[in-house]
């Protein structure tokens, strides 16, 4: 199996994709001839021509209004928001009409657009090139989310969300894009949506996470085994919405404890839910309260960032504070 | 081409940059030659003119008397909505606003769908979901409405570089007010047209008010037509009361879209004679002397006069139809009324092509307190 990093996997699943179906197209910012600023999409305007690969006018709201209407045309619209941060001024088509269309439609019209996006700060972006809107989104009927946090989760996952029906939105982990490598099928394959991964087995205590912070949670959780000797599982989300309560529930039934591990602002965040559906679904079960490692209700900075992400340090303090409670 | 002279938002009707056929006594305007539409489509152009008024009439009164819960009507818009609508194809896409009930109508869309998506009942096509006037009827190549103003300018223009992509030979037709042309969608659906060449007739029905906020308010252009300029394309101001204008207009830019020639924007200028809905009291901020002189230029006398000059229609013709449409409406509003509301089951339909665990959870616990 080769080796890839998750910009090769994302572009491989892209390719592998396309080569299947021609009614998926690329559109965006830079990702025709440049190939995207992350490069995401190279070589694939060359392959597949201008008429499925093109550049659009710079304007976010005009990318995805223009999918939906690609959309409602037969198309299988794969558009790129060049930064999770600038997706905003698109808010109002995705969530009052791309993820209303099916419903308020009476289910005469789909949506089956895969909106991809890097989010997600620790690459020295400041405010702009950094944050995690997760939330945001998560709050709306008819969008499912999806953030893979390694190369093989990538490709898998991005070819199921461009094969879903529904409106996709699928962030991926920029801050390791390149340093996040596995071994990954050559061949095509999927990773079924709204199925999470556990990532380690444990029983002391469960780590929900998702998307880059995974890999400061698995890192945490090693020292932790290894120094404190604690056994930690680890829950990798893959899919936010709809999420795989399930898992979640099955591992925190065994274990009792609970931390969740966000890089998001705490107050409303995507930990806030799944606390609230862990209360209400296993409260008996808990031998202490859940705890959220999580950015902080803060803008993004740009100097003091290492201190701003739930890092292995914060995240090891959570796994302390909720063992021995 | 219209050409910017530089002053202010101007909407004087008889503006001579404006495109004209019929003057407002049915006569031809002085110039202009008997266009060579053939008598079926001249009439079916009043024919639907009338539905429509007598739709909006009765169901404005359905709001009134409780039964409806809101109307949007287009009284006074019909020449603007109907004659684009019949200038396209039937088998190119119409992108509305919510105030083209006409162009649903010349579609085919019945009025008893049309009704019972008024009531939100169990037969409506989009089951309950949305407010009165937000159908939509995708066998008819009509898109879905939503009520948050211009979003349907960008879709449309990604409809049409949609068909271009796929080699597909049909166009759109977007509908939009005069207001949706300060949204920045008008901006991004304008311009990723004009980039893409996408086959799209943009219509802006200028009904000279947004709710309360008149035409100067909106703009200090010296017309909405004139923008497109700015995006590479060629704008259009025509007398949006007169159908035949409309429809000559129209067909030329529909035209110039299926021969790859791409977008235009046509102001149809017209005027909104009723309230914005019937949430609305115009009284509050216009005069009623202004809607007094638009009503003088009514577009259905204006045809129902020159059909009549052209023997193509008579009074007699004209009281049957009305006689014949009422009782359409009256039984097509009775047969809806029945009808109840949709199963419950149906606020978890249709989110997602499968219903995930978590409605489905909601889904059970609604049904157990219900049941």
């Amino acid at each position: 199996m080769p080796r890839m990093n998750i910009i090769q996997a994302v572009n491989d699943a892209l390719r592998i994709e396309m080569e299947r179906d021609e009614s998926i197209v690329v559109m965006g910012e830079d990702v025709g001839k440049f190939g995207g600023v992350f490069r995401a999409t190279q070589g694939l305007q060359e392959k597949f021509g201008e008429k499925r690969v093109f550049d659009t006018p710079l304007a976010e709201a005009g990318i995805i209004g223009a999918a939906i209407g690609m959309a409602q045309s037969g198309l299988r619209p794969v558009p790129e928001i060049q930064f999770a941060d600038f997706i905003f001024p698109a808010f109002d088509h995705i969530i009052n009409e791309a993820a209303k269309m099916r419903y308020r439609s009476g289910g005469q019209f789909a949506c089956p657009i895969t909106i991809r996006t890097p989010y997600g700060g620790g690459i020295r972006g400041g405010h702009y090139h950094s944050q995690s809107p997760e939330a945001y989104f998560c709050h709306t009927p008819g969008l499912k989310l999806v953030i893979p946090s390694d190369p093989y989760e990538a490709k898998g996952l991005l070819a199921s969300s461009i094969r879903d029906d529904d409106p996709v939105l699928f962030l991926e982990p920029k801050r390791v894009y390149r340093a996040a490598r596995a071994e990954v099928p050559e061949e095509e394959y999927t990773l079924e949506l709204g199925k999470a991964d556990v990532a380690n087995e444990g029983s002391d205590v469960t780590v929900i996470a998702y998307g880059a912070v995974l890999h400061d949670v698995l890192k945490a959780v090693e020292a932790a085994e290894d120094e404190d000797g604690m056994s930690c599982e680890v829950v990798n989300l893959r899919t936010l919405l709809p999420y795989d309560a399930e898992t979640v529930l099955e591992s925190v039934k065994k274990t009792g404890r609970v931390v969740i591990v966000h890089e998001a602002p705490r107050t409303c965040g995507y930990g806030a839910e799944l606390a609230a559906m862990i209360a209400e679904k296993a409260i008996l079960y808990l031998e202490a309260p859940i705890l959220r490692v999580t950015g902080f209700d803060t803008p993004f900075p740009y100097t003091l960032e290492e201190e701003y992400l739930p890092n292995e340090r914060r995240i090891r303090k959570g796994l302390r504070d909720t063992v021995s409670f | 081409m219209l050409r910017w002279r530089g002053g202010r938002y101007n909407p004087a009707f008889m503006s001579e940059e404006i495109y004209r056929i019929l003057k407002t006594n049915g006569r031809l305007e002085k110039g202009r030659k008997t266009p060579s539409i053939d008598d079926d489509r001249l009439r079916d152009m009043y024919r639907y003119m009338l539905i429509n008024r007598l739709v909006d009439e009765r169901m404005t009164k359905l709001q009134r008397q409780g039964r409806i819960g809101f109307y949007i009507g287009s009284v006074g818009e019909e020449a603007a909505v109907i004659g684009s609508a019949l200038a396209m194809r039937d088998d190119d896409w119409i992108v509305p606003c919510y105030r083209e009930l006409g162009a649903a109508l010349v579609r085919g869309f019945s009025l008893y769908k049309f009704c019972c998506q008024l009531f939100g009942n169990a037969e409506d096509p989009i089951k309950g979901r949305q407010m009165p006037n937000h159908y939509s009827a995708r066998d008819l190549k009509f898109t879905s409405i939503s009520s948050p103003v211009g979003t349907q300018i960008p879709h449309a223009a990604g409809l049409g570089m949609g068909l271009n992509i796929q080699d597909k030979k049909n166009a759109v037709l977007v509908f939009f007010g005069d207001g949706a042309t300060s949204q920045g969608d008008f901006h991004v659906g304008a311009n990723f047209a004009g980039v893409f060449k996408a086959p799209v007739v943009f219509l802006c029905r200028n009904n000279q008010w947004a709710i309360s906020v008149p035409g100067e308010r909106q703009t200090a252009s010296e017309s909405f037509a004139i923008k497109a300029e700015a995006y590479g394309f060629e704008g259009i101001r025509v007398d949006g009361n007169d159908v035949l204008a409309v429809y000559e207009t129209v067909r030329k830019a529909a035209e110039k879209a299926y021969a790859g020639d791409g977008p235009t924007l046509v102001e149809a200028v017209t005027y909104r004679q009723g309230a914005h809905s019937t949430s609305d009291d115009p009284r509050a901020y216009r005069d009623e002397e202004e809607v007094e002189r638009w009503k003088e230029r009514d577009p259905l006398n204006r045809m129902k006069s020159y059909l009549k000059h052209r023997d193509l229609w008579s009074d007699e013709e004209d009281d049957k139809l009305r006689d014949e449409t009422v009782k359409e409406i009256a039984q097509a509003v009775k047969k809806a009324e029945k009808v109840g509301p949709p199963d419950i089951e149906e606020i978890f339909n249709d989110v997602y092509a499968q219903r995930p665990w978590h409605l489905q959870e909601q889904y059970e616990q609604l049904r157990g307190l219900a049941e």
